[in-house]
């Protein structure tokens, strides 16, 4: 796979060579399986860090792998994904109670297996074990699947005495829409249209990743002029979900005019994106090949140059207020440690002083020829990500301004050969953190698609920082990780 | 210390007076195409082979069009090489039912309107709560646009509620899947008589873009009654406001029949 050292080993040797990676602090980024030729194939891939070529252990054949869990713990949704979702039966496993499949359903064959007969599936799935909590006053609250506002379908469950917060545990998989699946079979050019609805804020992403993968399996060199517009859109969409954060964390904290004024700046960009490309959620552009239409992007520097002074006097104005710094320092703390064991990503794992950026350290589209810095913060609390976040904004419009003044006209989009067989990686840095889409193509038409996404990545260590926390806290401290359900549960 | 009453007092009106006068803010955003198979040669499946979602089938002079499957992303519009179907800026798509989103031939006058279903009290004052069945969190982003300054919902007397009990709108988005279907239920239950059920997004008209499979489904029908059907991938800002409106009988219908009019 492109951008990858490969190694294929057998299920014994998994854990030695895991462990390996480990000692020399890499750090794994996903495991799936896939149908192959012979039975089922096991891949884990694992970022060696900046520059280098990622690192991609195949185990071919396999209906059983070992945990990896206990010494690399973000391995263990991935590994509970395999096996409800592939069939694949992961021994030693920490948790071994299915993710996103909820109790009471049944699934006749395993949706990502192997085609026919599994002899070893049961289909059955099982409810989350809470812990048991003996003691006096301990209130369970049960917080969902619907909830107040207009926010996305999960269900909390809080075990707590009066405000602290004892347990906390976030039942995801209400949205799982079987996206996955729902590629394999497609025609490699249709699948971009399902990319972009994996999670909605993060259309451009999602689709540039999934391009990227395809582009790389089929070999096809995307014009620098597609490269380019695509990275202005990626930091457009980068801008309007930043807005959208400050708003709501400005909301939580009960500041009413700032929160009006991030929606505004929001709406705004969203209508800019809206007459840039005819879309809000800057959607039906991108295409495998490069871009689908050329677009006009006179007039959009000034636009942007007054975006960010407007931007810019904002955030000044909330990093002056007292009563919102009372209640983001020290709040939601995320060690760097647990952030790089439990797989935190983007702003969260900056905030926590992981320095590491997909668009710097393994550059795609036309970032290589960009200028940016990326903010890096050690307190690991609400305030620390937010500051990134802040700093982020900048930098993002900062980014939009050169790529737009590197357009040139030329060409926008590649062919893509026909009945065209291979396997690529694509990435991309969201504004939630690093998305990754590995593509297996057979003949033209997807075979496996597995999609890493950064919200599945941070919901998993959310919780870290609500044990122990209280509940006064609780929202402001979730809108400071600007998570997304749609894109975990996919 | 900033004075942020200051800072918002100073800065003015942000609210647009749309649908009064005035700009409604979607400038430049793409609708559902335009359709006129009278052009189409016979035997030509260019779009419907390229439609992700279905919305166009058949062949020839005898392919139709649903727009409560499309997802406005223009694919036939670049594959269709007789200028069938044509891009437009037509997303006001709320109609009181679905079978208006069906393309039914040549365009005839549209039958006498109905009386709308949330008048008298509700037509000043309607709650709604928004139940999330599935979606991608595009239809959530443009449904919480609405209670931003540019739209500020509350200007037309409609407000969003926590609790179902207080609701008269249910505003459902996402394609409806097994897991959401039981919550969905008792939502729907918990509201109040007379109730009103917006299917908002194409997931919810149809399930198109995530139909079928172990995690899809097919939209509200038959699981609960829908007063209004806004199909858009998601529908923007004003869509919403215009399907809102349309329950309460302050705006028309524009879509008759598969055709968008004035």
């Amino acid at each position: 796979m492109n951008g990858c050292e490969e190694r294929t080993l057998s299920a014994e040797r998994l854990l030695p060579t895991a462990q390996a990676a480990l000692s020399e602090g890499h750090r794994f980024e996903m495991a799936y399986a896939r149908p192959a030729a012979h039975g089922l194939e096991v891949l884990y891939l694992i970022n060696r860090g900046r520059g280098r070529p990622f690192l991609l252990l195949r185990i071919p054949e396999t209906r059983t792998v070992p945990s990896l869990a206990l010494i690399a713990p973000l391995l263990g949704w991935y590994e509970r994904e395999m096996r409800e979702l592939s069939g694949i039966e992961v021994t030693g496993h920490p948790e071994p109670y299915p993710l996103l499949i909820h109790e009471g359903r049944h699934l006749s064959v395993p949706p990502l297996g192997v085609d026919g007969e599994d002899p070893t599936w049961s289909g059955e799935t099982a409810a989350p074990t809470m812990p048991e909590i003996e003691a006096d006053q301990v209130q369970d609250l049960v917080w969902g699947p619907i909830r107040g506002d207009v926010v996305e379908t999960g269900e909390f469950h809080f075990s707590y005495i009066g405000e602290a917060i004892i347990h906390y545990h976030a039942r995801l998989g209400y949205k799982h829409r079987g996206v996955e699946r729902r590629f394999q079979g497609l025609p490699v050019a249709a699948g971009v249209h399902l990319a972009e609805r994996v999670s909605g804020v993060g259309s451009v992403c999602h689709a540039l990743a999934y391009c990227q993968a395809v582009e790389a399996a089929l070999g096809i060199d995307v014009p620098r002029r597609a490269r380019i517009l695509r990275t202005l859109l990626a930091e457009i969409e980068r801008l309007y979900n930043h807005f959208h954060y400050f708003a709501l964390l400005a909301k939580t904290t009960t500041l009413k005019v700032a929160s009006a004024e991030g929606e505004l700046l929001e709406e705004r960009v969203k209508q800019l994106a809206g007459r840039l490309t005819g879309s809000r959620f800057l959607r039906h552009l991108l295409c495998v090949g490069g871009v689908r239409r050329d677009i006009d992007t006179q007039g959009l520097d000034s636009v942007l140059t007054e975006l960010g002074h407007e931007a810019r006097a904002y955030l000044d104005r909330l990093s002056r207020t007292a009563s919102y710094l009372d209640r983001l320092i020290g709040t939601g703390v995320l060690a760097s440690a647990a952030a790089f064991d439990q797989g935190a990503t983007g702003p969260v794992a900056r905030a926590s002083g992981l320095d590491r950026d997909m668009r710097r350290d393994h550059p795609y589209a036309a970032y290589e020829l960009l200028r940016f810095l990326v903010p890096v913060r050690e307190t690991g609390d609400a305030k620390a990500r937010a500051d990134v976040r802040d700093e982020s904004v900048r930098e993002a419009l900062a980014l939009a301004a050169q790529a737009s003044a590197r357009l040139a006209p030329g060409a926008i989009r590649a062919e893509i050969p026909a009945q065209a067989s291979g396997e690529g990686l694509g990435w991309s840095e969201t504004p939630r953190g690093s998305l990754f889409y590995a593509v297996h193509i057979e003949g033209g038409r997807l075979t496996r698609v597995k999609i890493k996404s950064p919200s599945f990545s941070n919901w998993r260590v959310f919780p870290l920082t609500v044990h122990g926390s209280n509940m006064m806290d609780y929202a402001i401290n979730e809108a400071s990780f600007g998570l997304t359900i749609a894109g975990a549960d996919r | 210390m900033p004075l942020w009453t200051w800072t918002g007092l100073k800065a003015g009106t942000a609210t647009a007076p749309w649908p009064g006068r005035g700009p409604d803010g979607q400038a430049g955003v793409y609708g559902m195409p335009r359709f006129d198979p009278s052009h189409c040669r016979p035997d030509c499946q260019s779009c419907v082979a390229c439609c992700p979602t279905a919305a166009l089938s058949g062949k020839g002079l005898d392919v139709t069009l649903d727009y409560g499957r499309c997802i406005a992303c223009q694919a036939c519009v670049e594959a269709c090489p007789e200028g069938t179907l044509e891009a437009s800026f037509d997303w006001a798509f709320a109609v009181r039912d679905r079978d208006e989103l069906l393309w039914h031939g040549p365009a005839r006058p549209p039958a006498a309107p109905r009386p709308a279903p949330a008048t008298g009290a509700f037509a000043k004052s309607l709650h709604i709560r928004h139940v999330d069945a599935g979606s991608c969190n595009g239809c959530e982003s443009e449904i919480a646009a609405l209670n931003n300054p540019f739209y500020n919902l509350h200007r037309l007397g409609i407000f969003f509620t926590p609790s179902p009990r207080f609701a008269d709108v249910l505003l459902v988005t996402g394609p409806v899947i097994e897991a959401m279907r039981a919550p969905l239920q008792a939502a729907y239950e918990a509201m109040p008589e007379p109730r009103f059920v917006i299917a908002t997004g194409t997931c919810a008209v149809s399930g198109a873009p995530f139909e079928g499979g172990y995690g899809g489904g097919h939209g509200l029908s038959p699981l609960i009654p829908v007063d209004v059907w806004l199909p858009g991938c998601p529908p923007n800002p004003a869509a919403l406001i215009h399907a809102l409106l349309i329950l309460q009988g302050r705006m028309p219908m524009r879509v008759h029949g598969g055709h968008y009019g004035p």
